[in-house]
C-alpha cells in the first residue's frame, strides 16, 4: 500500500475508508462477516488437526487492490504460462519434443511420480490437459511479480475469491460506489463454457451434460464443489453416482441412466478409477480411464495434468515459454535449486538459514522450512533429512513479499500475501480480474496456507 | 436428479419431521406425568413414550430408571440415540449441506441455523434449559424449515421427495403418538370413559397441535372414538393418517407425470388410500387400535422401502 511512505494512489480512498471507520463498526462488521460466512457455510476442515471441522478460514475486510496497468501485466503472464504449461503436457504426452531438444531432463519428465504412463498417446479434446491453471504469485517491488508455483490439477479457493467479494459488497456497498472494481461473477458462467468446450468426440449433443466429481461431503473442499456445482447449475456427483456400461460414463438418476459428457474432476489421478490407478479406491468410477482413452468422455483436469505443477519441473517453466511460445516470460520464476543436483545441495545445505526448503510433492506449506524463522536444532535436522534424500527437496531464497495493511488487533498493520488467479483454458483462454488473495496472518510469517492459520481478502482489480 | 440427492433431501425432510415428533412426545410426556399415575400398566408414562418412540431398548441400555431428566436428555441431547432431537438435527443438516445445491439458500438456512443453535444449546448447563423451552424451540425451528422449503423450493422432482420424507415420517409419527394412549392404558380397560381417559386423549390433542382443531370439527365432549377418526380418517387434521398417505400418493403422481412413467410406488400408495377411505371407526376398535396402528406402521415402511427401491437407490433401469 505505502511506497517510500507516500500512500500508493489506488489504496488512496481506503486509507480514508479506514480512517473514518471507528473500531467499534469495524468488530461490529466483522461479525457480521463472520455470520454470514458461518450462515452460508462456508468452512474449511483441516486435514489431521482434528478441532472443529465448521472452522471459518479467517476473513480481512480490507481488501488488495491492483490498478489496471498492473493486472494487464499479470494477466497476460498468467495467460502466457497456462498455455505453455498445457502445450507443454500434450508433447510430453506425445512425441515429446521438448525432451529430444535437451530443455529438460527426460528421467524429471517420465520417471516423475505425476507423470500418468496411462495417459501417453492422448491427446485431450482441444489439446487441453489444464484446464483450469491457479498460479500462485509473490510481488517483491512495484513491478516485480514472481510465481512461486502453479496448480494444474485441481487448483481449489475459487469459491473465497467469488464469496469475499459478495461480502465485501454486502458489508461496504459505498467502497464500490466510490472505486470502480472490474466484476469477477462471470467465472461460473466462464467454467462452464470453458468444461462444455471441451466435450469428447463421442458428443454429439450442443448441451455437453457437464458434472463435478467431488471425494464427498467429508473433504475438506466439499463446500468449493456444490458451491461451483450450483453457480454452474451441473450435477455434484461421487464416484459411486457414476457407472460405466459400453463406450460411455453414466450417472444414476432417479429416471434411470443418464449419460455423462465432461467430468470437472476435483480429486487427484490415483483415485478415478480403481481398475487403471489405485485398486483400493472408492471414490473414483471403474473403467472410467478406458472410456476417457476413446473418445467417450472428457475429464478436466485430464488424467496426468499433475507433471506439469511438479516443483521440480515448476524451473524448467520459463524454458517452456521460449520452447512453445517462443516468447519471453511475462512473470520471473523465483530462482531455485534443485537440491537433486549435487552442486545445488551443496549449496543449499551451507545456506540453509536464509532459504525456503520446499518438498517437491509436498503441498499446503506442510513440511517446509523457512530459514530464517527456524531455530538452531530445526535447522539441524532438516539439513539430515535434506542429506538422506536431496532429491524430495528444492530450495528457495527468502522473498521481500510485498504487504498489504490488514485488519488485525491493534488496528491496521501491514501483513505478506500471495495472490492466486484462476485461469481458464477451453476453447478460448479467460481470466477473471481477480483472484484469491492470502494473508499470513501472523506478524513477520511468510506462509499464507489456510492450512497454517493464514486468511483470505478480497481482491480488486481498478477500472481505468 | 441424481438418485443420491434425491435420498438426501428425502431424509432430510424425514429427520426434520422426526425431530419434530421427538418434541411433541416429550411434550405428551411432561403433561401425562403432571396427573397421578395410572398405576398398572407399564411402569411409567415415561416409559410409554420411549416405546412410542421405539427408543426403550437403547435407553435401557444406558440408563437404569425411567425418570423424566433422563429420558429429556435421551430425547433431546444424546447422540447415542440416532432418533434424539440433537441427532436427527444434526443428520437433516448434514443430509443438507450435502446437496446445498437442490436446496435454495433459504431453505439451506433454515437448516443450518439450527444446527448451530443446536450447539449454542448443548454448550449451556442443563439446569439452565427447562423441556417446555427445548421443544418449543424445536417445533419453531422444524417449522422454519418447513416454512422455507414451501416458500422458496422449485416445484420440480427434488419438492416432491423432500415432501414424501415428511409425509411418510409424519404418518409413521402420528400413528405412533396415537400408540402412546395404548402403552398408558394398557391393560386398564376399566379407565376408559374416566377422567383420566380423557384428560390423556386431549393431551395427544395438545401434543399435535390440534386441540382447537379438533374442538371447531367435532364441538363437544372428547371421545375416543373421535378423537381417533379425527388422527386416522378426518382429511382437515393436517396430521391424521389418511391425510398423510394421501399427500404421499399425490406426490408419488405428480412424479409419475414429471418422469413419464408409474411404477409399483403408485399402485401400492393409492391401495393404502383406498383402505383408509374405507375404514369406518368401529373397524378400527373392532381390531383393536395397537392392532391397527403397529399393522399401519408397518405398512408405511414396506411403502417407504419401495420407494427407496424404485427411485432412491440408483438401481433404476
Amino acid at each position: 500500500m505505502f511506497h517510500a511512505d507516500q500512500v500508493r494512489p489506488p489504496y488512496a480512498r481506503l486509507a480514508d475508508w479506514t480512517q473514518q471507520m471507528p473500531d467499534e463498526l469495524r468488530c461490529l462488521k466483522q461479525a457480521e462477516a463472520e455470520a454470514f460466512f458461518r450462515r452460508i457455510g462456508i468452512t474449511f476442515a483441516v486435514y489431521g488437526e482434528g478441532g472443529d471441522p465448521d472452522r471459518l478460514i479467517p476473513f480481512d475486510m480490507f481488501p488488495r487492490v491492483f490498478t489496471q496497468a498492473e493486472w494487464r501485466k499479470l494477466e497476460r503472464g498468467v495467460k502466457q504460462r497456462a498455455r505453455a504449461l498445457n502445450a507443454f503436457l500434450v508433447d510430453i504426452y506425445g512425441r515429446g519434443e521438448i525432451v529430444r531438444a535437451g530443455k529438460i531432463p527426460a528421467a524429471l519428465v517420465y520417471r516423475n511420480a505425476a507423470y500418468e504412463k496411462a495417459a501417453a498417446g492422448i491427446v485431450p479434446p482441444r489439446g487441453v490437459y489444464s484446464h483450469i491453471v491457479g498460479i500462485d504469485i509473490v510481488r517483491t517491488g512495484p513491478d516485480t511479480f514472481y510465481v512461486l508455483e502453479d496448480n494444474c490439477r485441481t487448483p481449489s479457493g475459487v469459491s473465497y475469491m467469488l464469496e469475499n467479494r459478495e461480502i465485501m459488497m454486502r458489508l461496504f456497498p459505498g467502497l464500490f460506489r466510490e472505486n470502480r472494481i472490474e466484476p469477477i461473477d462471470s467465472y461460473s458462467t466462464l467454467l462452464r463454457r470453458t468444461l462444455a468446450s471441451v466435450a469428447p468426440e463421442k458428443c454429439t449433443s450442443s448441451d455437453p451434460v457437464v458434472v463435478l466429481l467431488t471425494p464427498g461431503h467429508f473433504n475438506s473442499a466439499y463446500y468449493e464443489h456444490s458451491f461451483l456445482a450450483d453457480l454452474m447449475g451441473i450435477e455434484l456427483v461421487e464416484g459411486a453416482d457414476l457407472f460405466v456400461e459400453g463406450p460411455f460414463v453414466w450417472m444414476r438418476t432417479t429416471e434411470g441412466p443418464k449419460k455423462v459428457d465432461v467430468i470437472y474432476r476435483r480429486l487427484d489421478d490415483a483415485f478415478i478409477d480403481p481398475l487403471c490407478f489405485r485398486p483400493d479406491s472408492m471414490l473414483g468410477v471403474p473403467g472410467l480411464m478406458d472410456v476417457y482413452r476413446s473418445g467417450g468422455v472428457a475429464i478436466a483436469s485430464a488424467p496426468g495434468a499433475g507433471v506439469a505443477d511438479d516443483k521440480a519441473v515448476y524451473t524448467y517453466v520459463p524454458g517452456m515459454i521460449r520452447f512453445y511460445l517462443g516468447e519471453e516470460p511475462v512473470l520471473q520464476n523465483v530462482p531455485t535449486w534443485q537440491c537433486a543436483k549435487s552442486d545445488d545441495l551443496r549449496y543449499v545445505l551451507d545456506n540453509l538459514a536464509e532459504l525456503v526448503v520446499k518438498e517437491v510433492h509436498g503441498s499446503g506449506g506442510y513440511g517446509m522450512l523457512v530459514g530464517p524463522k527456524a531455530s538452531r536444532d530445526q535447522l539441524a535436522s532438516f539439513a539430515e533429512r535434506l542429506r538422506a534424500d536431496p532429491g524430495k527437496y528444492i530450495a528457495q531464497p527468502t522473498l521481500a513479499l510485498s504487504t498489504t495493511p490488514t485488519f488485525v488487533d491493534q488496528g491496521i498493520a501491514p501483513r505478506h500475501v500471495d495472490l492466486r488467479p484462476f485461469c481458464l483454458v477451453g476453447e478460448r483462454i479467460e481470466l477473471v480480474p481477480g483472484g484469491l488473495t492470502r494473508v499470513a496472518l501472523t506478524e513477520g510469517s511468510l506462509v499464507v496456507n489456510s492450512s497454517q492459520g493464514g486468511g483470505v481478502k478480497d481482491t480488486w482489480v481498478l477500472a481505468e | 436428479m441424481l438418485s443420491r440427492t434425491a435420498d438426501h433431501l428425502f431424509w432430510i425432510a424425514r429427520y426434520m419431521e422426526r425431530a419434530e415428533t421427538a418434541a411433541r412426545l416429550l411434550d405428551v410426556g411432561a403433561r401425562i406425568s403432571l396427573l397421578p399415575s395410572a398405576g398398572a400398566g407399564f411402569r411409567s408414562e415415561w416409559d410409554s413414550i420411549l416405546q412410542a418412540s421405539g427408543t426403550a431398548e437403547g435407553f435401557a441400555r444406558k440408563y437404569d430408571d425411567p425418570v423424566q431428566r433422563n429420558i429429556e436428555s435421551y430425547l433431546f441431547f444424546d447422540r447415542d440415540n440416532p432418533s434424539s432431537i440433537a441427532s436427527c438435527i444434526t443428520a437433516a443438516r448434514e443430509n443438507g449441506r450435502i446437496v446445498r445445491t437442490a436446496l435454495t439458500s433459504q431453505v439451506w438456512d433454515a437448516l443450518n441455523t439450527a444446527f448451530q443453535e443446536l450447539r449454542g444449546l448443548e454448550r449451556l448447563p442443563r439446569s439452565q434449559l427447562e423441556m417446555s423451552r427445548l421443544t418449543d424451540w424445536t417445533m419453531r425451528h422444524t417449522a422454519m424449515v418447513r416454512g422455507a422449503i414451501d416458500a422458496t423450493q422449485l416445484r420440480n422432482d427434488g419438492y416432491d421427495f423432500l415432501n414424501l420424507g415428511y409425509l411418510l415420517e409424519r404418518a409413521d409419527s402420528t400413528a405412533r403418538l396415537m400408540d402412546v394412549k395404548y402403552y398408558v392404558l394398557l391393560p386398564q380397560v376399566d379407565y376408559v370413559g374416566t377422567g383420566l381417559d380423557t384428560y390423556q386423549w386431549s393431551t395427544l390433542l395438545r401434543a399435535m397441535s390440534a386441540h382447537r382443531a379438533f374442538h371447531w370439527a367435532y364441538g363437544g365432549e372428547l371421545t375416543a372414538a373421535k378423537i381417533v377418526h379425527f388422527l386416522v380418517l378426518n382429511r382437515q387434521c393436517p396430521r391424521a393418517l389418511l391425510t398423510a398417505i394421501a399427500g404421499v400418493s399425490d406426490h408419488l403422481e405428480r412424479l409419475a407425470v414429471f418422469y413419464g412413467s408409474a411404477n409399483a410406488t403408485q399402485t401400492r400408495a393409492q391401495a393404502m388410500v383406498d383402505e383408509l377411505q374405507a375404514l369406518s371407526i368401529d373397524a378400527v376398535f373392532d381390531e383393536g387400535l395397537h392392532n391397527f396402528l403397529t399393522r399401519f406402521i408397518a405398512d408405511v415402511a414396506d411403502l417407504g422401502g419401495l420407494i427407496h427401491e424404485c427411485y432412491l437407490s440408483g438401481d433404476v433401469r
